[in-house]
This record gives structure tokens, C-alpha cells and sequence, in this order.
């Protein structure tokens, strides 16, 4: 049965005189059809000349990815009477993606954006020496690690969604960053250390993700962006220990240097030592991190003044009370021949009893 | 309601006045913390960049303390981060038998062990006020209610994505409870663009204008939407926010200003305890005027 929904969309016609602005369009669709679907019906029916990009309706060609309610979404993907109910009440709102230039309507500039930042990793295979005479052979086993980035089907959601590229454009961004990592996690490519390094220089690499997990919370592919990001960042430091001059490097080894030394965070060091690669004498003299940390020098001053800082907390940091154990669990983790890393991608085919679980954080009433 | 209480690093470091609020007004809602002072740091997604096994394993030891804690209820922080950070953790040490046993033999030499069950939960003080004291019993203990102060929610991201991890499905409207508590104390809530974005913390040592530029710009938003303060569970979203406000401001040209309340501050606030004791002082935003409308409210 035909269910009567509200979709409003957002025109713009770069040819004509008139600018952005809302349009609500009524519909008639079943429950379980989507928000696709309705746009469909509408340019069909009242307005042929919305523009919307779409191919296959199924999920996987990504080229219908708007926003729905605010959130960035494959269009097709997202049944109407859920997007109904998000938006309580209120009609559907459906616009174009952000953090790229609008075309038409819900039609965005992907080439300016996000096929720019796609080529800005090299997303081809750069192998070493010869070619073989036959195919390349991997183990299945190594490319595990590289089969949730190659899962991404380049819609766009979250090129879309990144709050780290609102404030910078020029950030590579969550979907380019997910494809340099399915080359650095490829055992044919030659080329990892050289990807890994250009990536943590560049200050709008991986050390310009702002963690939000916006990436991760949109994507219709669970190809989680943002802990491909985290993958590249663990081997920048873990594998290779380049030290790049946006303290990546030293922000990382500062804080577990801090953890294993205090068990709790020694803010005060915080600083000081990201600046120097991880080591409080050099982040206080060499000149670089100096720099940094005359800058830093009024917020702390500030919370001096304001009273949340003292200079005994500067100074001093207690040690927890059984803090050799925790010296323990560092050291016995870190003197493993490999990082152990569960692939939360694939789990739950292999665990046994419990398939599918899902930490709930709340737990269940 | 006895609680096994993990107060996270900032809130006893650079936010003195969060742990301080909590504890006076934990018992006004008849909480009862147990603190976990054996516990250590969440790694607040550091130590996940950098080992995933460890942070797992310095998480379960933290979790496996408060499973310990005779009577309580469960574990409860007062941090977004700690809140994301952990349950990060705990959905890959829930999600696969073998790996949780590995990580418990670590553990082992302490005499801890994780156990996964349906029953335990650690939930941050937000959540833990709307679903186990219940908006209808804080009302009952409101004994000033915040009228006409217009508060901006700020939620941090670690407790609102990935909403799969954060146990959405079982509780849907926890991106809107900051929203909920703000009205039921009396308050304004008031809506703009930044409220669920990016304070912009994680970048600060890395990108200082990435992330002051998110910080300015949300300060930005609330303030042009009419804001007294903010309020926001998440002590590291307080450094950027209030802490780095001066800075933040240079970053998008503009002056900014607007005090930055912690949750238990603003709950206190309602509960009738006094802006002094509450550390408010402390602040590097002057919390003057959001004072002074409350100070009226109390005359009134």
C-alpha cells in the first residue's frame, strides 16, 4: 500500500537568475522504497528538470550519494519511510553532498574534489623490478588487511561529511586516504615506505584527520575510512618510525611514552615532548619544536591564571598506584615479533559463538 | 545507585573543576562513585593509533576493576572520549571469544579478567542521568530551575558516532539527551550547525589551524545563534573550547567569548549549588553573565 511522503529538495540552476532554495515535492511510494525512488517519481511526474545522478539502484554504482535529512547517503540505500521517520515529523529534506561545489540541484562537482584527491595517492600498484611473466601471486591471508578499503565504491559520502575538510580544504580526505591504504596494505607494492612518508609530510595528510568518525558513520560500504587512517598512521610510526615535521610522529610516542611512565596522562609533557619526536629534552631545545612551543605558550599561561593549572601539576605527576603492572602489559605487548590487530571487518565469520556480536556501550535494560 | 566511577585523566588534570563538580553533585542524586584510582588511561584513541592490543588490554584491566566493585550497578565516566575510547575496546574484546582470552592472559598476573556479559555497562554521566535516574526523578531534584539562560548542546564525537558501536539501536535518541536535559532543567536549548561536529582537539598539537578554525567556527555558530554558554560532556572538547577560546578566536577573525559549562556544572547549577563551588571560576572564559542571570534566578 502506497504511503504518502514530502520530499524537500534543493534546487539550483547555475543558468538561471534565481539562487538555491528549497522546493517540496509530494510523493506516493510503498514503505520500502526509497528515497531514490521518490526523487524519481517526482522528476517523472512534476519536475523533469531536477537534476540527480543515478545508475544502477542498488548500492553499489554510488552515484546517487545526497544528503537526506543532513546526513550523507546513498539515495537508493535509504528506504523512504526510515527517512520519514528521522525527520519527524518534517518533511524529507534531500541536498546535494557537501564540501563540494554544487553543479545542478543534487548534482556535485566530483571531479574538482574528490577524483582530484583520488589521484593525489597514486591509486595504482606500484611494484618493484621486473613484472613476472605470469600474474602476481599474494596469499590469500595478505591481502585480509586490504579488503575493507578496496570495498569502497567512490560515492562521495564521506568526502561529504568530513568536518576536518569544512575547515580545510585542502585535506586528502577520508575516501583518497581509504585508497592510499589499500596500496601501503598490498604486499606487491613497492613503494610503501615512499607513500607512508609523503602522507605523514603533507601537512594536510594523515595527520590533518580530526578523528570524528563522520567518515565511519556514513559510509554504505563499512569501509571505515577513518581506521584506514588510523592503519596508515600505525605503520608511519610503528613500521618505518617517520618522523614528520606535523608531530604525528611525536604526538604518538609522547603519549605512550606518558602512559607507560605515569599510567595516567601527564598533560604538561603532552607538548613539549609531541614537538620533540617524544623526547622532552628535545622538544625544549631544538629550535623547530621551540618555535611550537612559544606558540602554545599564552593558553598555557591562560590556564595558569585562570587557576586549572598549576605549577605543581607542571611539574610534578603522580604515578599510579600499581603502575608496574601497567609497565608490564606495555612491555610484554611491545616485545611481540607482530601487532595483533583484530579485523573487525571480517570477524564474526570465524568467532565461533558469537556471531555478529555487537558491543552494545549501554548494554541491554 | 553505587557506581564504579573512572574520571579519566583531563577531568583530574587541565578540568580540575570537572571531577570536583561530579563528586559534590553525584551524592544529591544519590550516587554513590566508587572511584577506580587503580585504573589507567583510556589512551583517548592514541594508543589505538598506535597498538590495538594494547589499548584493548589497558581498557579491559579497567573494565575487569569496575566488573569488581561489589554492588555496583555498573561503571560510569564523565568523559565523551573515555566513553568512545572505551567502547571501541570493548566492541572488538565482546565481538570474538579467542582474542578476549588472549587479551585476559595478559591480565592474568593481576588477577583481573574481562568477562562479557549483557548485564555490565560503562556509560558516561550523560547517559547514565536520562536512562538510569530518569529525566522524571532529576526533575524532582531540581530545586532552580535554569529560566531563560539559552544553553548550546556540545556532545563531543566519541559519544555520538559511530552510533553501530555506541549502542544506538537500543537507545536511538542519544545524539538529542543534552538537548532533552537542558529543557527539563529550566533551560533554552539552543540549535545550531556545531552542536554533534568536531571540536577540533585531536588536531591541536598537529594542525593547530584545522583545529582551531572547528573550534572558533562552532563557538561562532552558537554564539550567532544567541547562546549564553555551552555545555558539553566531553573535557578535551573543553580545552579547545574554552581553554583555547582566546586562540581559536585569531583563527577565524572574530571575537568570540562565550563561557563553556561542563555537564555536571550545568546539572549542579540546577540542583541549587553555587558557580564557586562548582569550579566555575576556573575557567578561562569568564563565566560572569551566565552567573549573574542565575544569581537572579535564585533572587527571583
Amino acid at each position: 500500500m502506497p504511503d504518502s511522503y514530502t520530499l524537500n529538495i534543493r534546487r539550483y540552476d547555475p543558468e538561471s537568475t534565481e539562487s538555491a532554495h528549497w522546493q517540496e515535492f509530494g510523493v506516493e511510494l510503498d514503505p520500502e522504497r526509497s528515497v531514490l525512488d521518490g526523487i524519481l517519481q517526482v522528476k517523472d511526474r512534476e519536475d523533469g528538470s531536477i537534476a540527480v545522478r543515478c545508475s544502477c539502484r542498488a548500492g553499489i554504482c554510488g552515484s546517487c550519494a545526497v544528503r537526506i535529512n543532513g546526513q550523507s547517503r546513498l539515495a537508493c540505500n535509504t528506504r523512504i519511510s526510515d527517512a520519514a521517520r528521522k525527520a519527524g515529523g518534517k518533511s524529507i529534506s534531500v541536498e546535494p553532498m557537501g564540501n563540494m561545489p554544487v553543479l545542478k540541484d543534487l548534482i556535485v562537482d566530483m571531479d574538482a574534489v574528490h577524483w582530484k584527491k583520488i589521484q593525489r595517492v597514486v591509486p595504482w600498484l606500484l611494484p618493484d623490478g621486473e613484472a613476472p611473466e605470469r600474474e602476481y601471486i599474494v596469499d590469500a591471508e595478505a591481502m585480509i588487511d586490504v579488503t575493507q578499503s578496496m570495498a569502497c565504491i567512490q560515492c562521495g559520502a564521506c568526502v561529504s561529511a568530513c568536518l576536518a575538510l569544512e575547515v580545510d580544504r585542502d585535506f586528502v580526505g577520508p575516501a583518497a586516504l581509504a585508497k592510499a591504504y589499500r596500496f601501503v596494505g598490498d604486499p606487491r607494492d613497492g613503494q610503501t615506505e615512499e607513500r607512508l612518508r609523503d602522507l605523514a609530510e603533507d601537512p594536510h595528510g594523515i595527520y590533518d584527520c580530526t578523528h570524528c568518525f563522520a567518515c565511519i558513520e556514513v559510509c554504505p560500504k563499512d569501509v571505515a575510512p577513518m581506521d584506514q587512517i588510523m592503519r596508515l598512521r600505525r605503520r608511519a610510526t610503528g613500521d618505518f618510525a617517520i618522523k614528520d615535521k606535523n608531530n604525528g610522529y611525536g604526538h604518538e610516542q609522547a603519549f605512550v611514552d606518558i602512559i607507560e611512565k605515569w599510567g595516567t596522562l601527564h598533560e604538561a609533557q603532552l607538548l613539549p615532548r609531541s614537538f620533540g619526536d617524544g623526547s622532552l629534552v628535545r622538544g625544549q631545545t631544538e629550535p623547530g619544536a621551540v618555535k611550537q612551543l612559544v606558540e602554545s605558550l599564552p593558553t598555557a599561561l591562560r590556564g595558569l591564571k585562570s587557576g586549572k593549572v598549576s605549577a605543581k601539576k607542571v611539574l610534578a605527576h603522580p604515578k599510579l598506584p600499581d603502575q608496574d603492572q601497567v609497565r608490564r602489559i606495555f612491555k610484554e605487548i611491545h616485545s611481540k615479533d607482530e601487532r595483533l590487530e583484530l579485523n573487525m571487518y571480517i570477524v564474526g565469520e570465524n568467532a565461533e559463538d558469537e556471531q555478529g556480536a555487537q558491543a552494545e556501550a549501554g548494554g541491554e535494560r | 545507585m553505587k557506581l564504579a566511577y573512572w574520571p579519566g585523566c583531563v577531568s583530574r588534570g587541565f578540568t580540575p573543576e570537572l571531577h570536583g563538580s561530579m563528586e559534590l553533585v553525584a551524592p544529591r542524586l544519590d550516587l554513590e562513585l566508587i572511584e577506580l584510582d587503580r585504573a589507567n588511561c583510556c589512551g583517548a584513541g592514541v594508543i589505538a593509533e598506535h597498538n590495538q592490543e594494547l589499548v584493548d588490554t589497558l581498557n579491559a584491566r579497567t573494565f575487569a576493576m569496575a566488573q569488581g566493585v561489589e554492588g555496583a550497578a555498573g561503571m560510569m565516566n564523565i568523559c565523551s572520549t573515555c566513553q568512545g575510547a572505551q567502547s571501541e575496546c570493548q566492541e572488538r574484546l565482546d565481538a570474538d571469544s579467542g582474542y578476549r582470552a588472549q587479551i585476559n592472559a595478559t591480565l592474568e598476573d593481576e588477577g583481573l579478567e574481562y568477562e562479557r556479559g549483557a548485564g555490565w555497562w560503562n556509560k558516561n554521566f550523560l547517559w547514565l542521568l536520562v536512562e538510569e535516574i530518569g529525566i522524571d526523578k532529576l526533575a524532582e531534584k531540581v530545586v532552580r530551575p535554569l529560566e531563560g539562560v539559552r544553553i548550546a548542546p556540545f556532545y563531543g564525537c566519541y559519544i555520538v558516532r559511530p552510533t553501530k558501536r555506541l549502542g544506538y539501536e537500543q537507545h536511538p535518541n542519544r545524539d538529542k539527551y543534552l538537548d532533552v536535559l537542558i529543557e527539563m532543567l529550566g533551560a533554552e536549548p539552543v540549535e545550531y550547525a556545531g552542536s554533534h561536529k568536531c571540536c577540533g582537539f585531536p588536531l591541536i598539537t598537529m594542525n593547530r589551524t584545522t583545529s582551531l578554525r572547528q573550534a572558533g567556527r562552532h563557538l561562532a555558530d552558537a554564539i550567532d545563534a544567541g547562546a549564553d554558554c555551552l555545555v558539553t560532556p566531553c573535557p578535551l572538547c573543553h580545552l579547545n573550547l574554552d581553554m583555547q577560546q582566546p586562540a581559536a578566536s585569531k583563527y577565524v577573525e572574530r571575537d568570540l567569548g562565550v563561557p563553556v559549562l561542563h555537564l555536571p556544572q550545568m546539572v549542579g547549577l540546577a540542583l541549587g549549588l553555587e558557580p564557586e563551588e562548582l569550579g566555575m571560576h576556573k575557567h578561562v572564559v569568564k563565566t560572569r553573565d551566565v552567573e549573574r542571570k542565575v544569581a537572579a534566578l535564585a533572587a527571583a
